[in-house]
């Protein structure tokens, strides 16, 4: 049978809820499906992966139970040489901040096919379905080789689990995913004992000398890594724009940096991320890491609430993959209110702290 | 140092896009250089400025129309350019195989740049294949640059924030991403100096790509209009607020 791997990726020690659907998304292959994870024990989420379809579970990590130090080159290389240990020739990953460093490298070496932020995969035509053109374009791109890449747009792709009759007991729901010991508790429910056993956990050690071998490619040295600090006043909300669920952007229209605390109130109690426009980056107002569109990050959450955003076209190639997208915005002829689901022409001034007021009320109760 | 910089001819992000025949779209709109190529321009100038005896070449695929990209990056400071002479769009693999073999027939890369990706394919995955071509070490999304002796240290911006200091040995190839710099208009004596510098042209065929089984290819380009039909929420505001409450519970199940 042939085999599929797929990269899981792990966050702050959790599971990233997109690995579900690029997990329904390998299925397409009827193949059997190995999942990765470096520096993770995948006991307590070998339930969840088992009933979404994973067959094993390779832990990756270094010798004597290290873990492998972050860095692009070795990582991809570490999957490389379990790809090439379980004789896996597809290989699917998020296109996020780590599948960008992955994937290329790795469809690099292998001089193999590699699609980024597949949105759809036809495993038996070869095929993968990605925007082109800013978002005004699907395109199906057809994949050549030994090797085939997939790098699956987060959040695109629904989560549809299959092995649901042997862990009836677990809940599928979102809001379990990080309640890890509640789903293994509630197991002895289960009738099906292969569930018990399912999927097989396959440790795969890397050689402490392999990663410091140079290679084909040689080494990039990592001195450290920054993290945005959750203090600084940069730090607009703690959820990450790529993950959100629900995205409160503002724009022009927002004024001046610290009006965005309208939107960062906001955010705390939706449990959304905060992004801007363009327009408000280029003002200074905040840090690039927020621009969502052309030139910023590509977002598809379920709700995108622009607030004081004209809508360019540019803003659009970032956010037009949203489920829904409200508009708030004083200008009936922004562009935004004809491209939307629902608008509100007020100030947002007035609008957002209400919001942001009913929320917490409904959250209180 | 040589200093070689790649850029990509890519339609203007404003044009309609018109979808020509099965997998293509129609070229006649306005197209020009991919603005996180600017950045990659923009530093490699900079880089020129602060070392002595070094040449910033300008590197694109494409037909005669490129030429408008190239004018661009030799305005904004690269010292001449290289088009390779194509006439249909390539792959990564080919394309990074083209490049590699021009820029070797022209000089010893020190740097190579480029843009952390293209707005038209955002394949992300050209320089990559670059550094592997030539054995250079590559950084992404590079958002800082600085370069000490034969070593340069990069801070290479993942997601969220999230920066990663890389330092990488010379030569490399640095994917530039926004943030690094603010590239500027150029001034007129810079476009007419621009005007003088040269474009080598190199025919494709005459590179000797071999194919090598592997490729990606467009089959099915479809527009993609996501229908919505918009519908105001009304009242006082507080009414409009307790509405889009509801809707965010009830429509979009998300709170």
């Amino acid at each position: 049978m042939e085999k599929t791997g797929i990269f899981i990726e792990i966050a702050n020690g959790r599971i990233k809820n997109a690995n579900y659907g690029m997990i329904t998304a390998a299925r397409g292959s009827n193949s059997e499906l190995y999942a990765f994870v470096i520096n993770f024990k995948a006991e307590k989420i070998k339930k969840k992966l088992y009933a979404h379809g994973i067959d094993k579970i390779i832990e990756i990590r270094a010798e004597n139970d290290f873990e492998m130090a972050w860095n692009p080159v070795s990582w991809s290389k570490a999957v490389m040489e379990a790809m090439n240990a379980f004789d896996i020739h597809i290989l699917l990953a998020l296109t996020t901040g780590i599948g960008k460093e992955l994937l290329p490298r790795i469809a690099a070496e292998l001089d193999a096919p590699l699609v980024m932020d597949c949105i759809g995969i036809d495993f038996d035509k070869k095929t993968a379905e990605t925007f082109r053109y800013s978002g005004k374009t699907i395109a199906t791109v057809k994949l050549t080789g030994m090797d085939l890449l997939f790098g699956i747009k987060p959040n695109i792709i629904d989560a549809v689990p299959v092995n649901t009759d042997s862990v009836t007991a677990v809940a599928m729901s979102s809001d379990s995913i990080d309640s890890t010991t509640r789903e293994i508790d509630a197991l002895p429910e289960t009738k099906d004992i292969s569930a018990l056993t399912k999927p097989e956990i396959i440790p795969f050690t890397i050689k402490t000398d392999f990663l410091k071998t140079t290679g084909q490619f040689k080494n990039i040295k990592l001195n450290k890594t920054v993290m945005p600090e959750t203090s600084s006043s940069d730090n607009f909300s703690n959820v990450n724009l790529m993950d959100a669920d629900i995205i409160i952007s503002g724009g022009r229209g927002m004024k001046n940096r610290e009006n965005f605390k309208i939107l960062s109130d906001c955010a705390k109690q939706l449990g959304a991320a905060v992004g801007a426009s363009r327009a408000a980056v280029d003002s200074g107002w905040v840090p690039y890491s927020m621009q969502v569109g052309q030139t910023g990050e590509k977002v598809s959450p379920k709700v995108y609430i622009a607030c004081g955003i004209a809508g360019s076209i540019q803003h659009f190639a970032g956010m037009k993959t949203s489920n829904m997208i409200i508009a708030v915005n004083i200008d009936l002829d922004a562009s935004i209110i004809a491209l939307c689901d629902y608008y509100i022409v007020m100030d947002l001034f007035e609008i957002v702290p209400l919001l942001t007021k009913v929320i917490s009320e409904i959250n209180h109760t | 140092m040589q200093i070689y910089v790649c850029v990509k001819h890519v339609p203007d992000s404003a044009a309609n896009i018109v979808i020509s025949g099965k997998n293509s779209i129609d070229k006649s709109i306005p197209f020009l250089i991919n603005p996180y190529d600017e950045h990659a321009v923009t530093e490699a100038v900079k880089l020129k400025k602060s070392l002595k005896k070094s040449e910033v070449v300008a590197v694109c695929l494409g037909t005669d129309d490129a030429e408008k990209t190239l004018r661009s990056a030799m305005e904004m400071g690269a010292d001449r350019s290289i088009l390779i002479m194509v006439a249909t769009g390539q792959d990564s693999i080919t394309t990074a195989k083209a490049l590699k073999a021009a820029i070797e027939s022209d000089g010893e890369p020190g740097i190579i740049f480029t843009g952390r990706e293209s707005i038209d394919d955002v394949g992300m995955q050209t320089m990559f294949r670059i550094g592997k071509a030539f054995g250079f070490p590559v950084a992404a999304n590079v958002v800082k640059f600085s370069i000490k002796g034969s070593k340069v240290t990069v801070e290479s911006e993942r997601e969220g924030g999230i920066r990663d200091v890389y330092e990488l040995p010379l030569p490399c190839v640095l994917a530039a991403g926004r943030g690094l710099n603010t590239p500027e208009y150029p001034t007129f004596p810079q476009i007419v100096k621009a005007r003088r510098k040269q474009i080598k042209k190199i025919d494709f065929n005459t590179l000797g790509i071999e194919k090598i089984g592997a490729a990606m290819e467009v089959v099915e380009l479809k527009p993609f209009v996501k229908k919505r039909c918009p519908v105001e929420i009304k009242g006082t505001p507080l009414v409009a607020a307790e509405k889009l409450a509801k809707i965010l519970h009830e429509e979009a199940k998300v709170i």
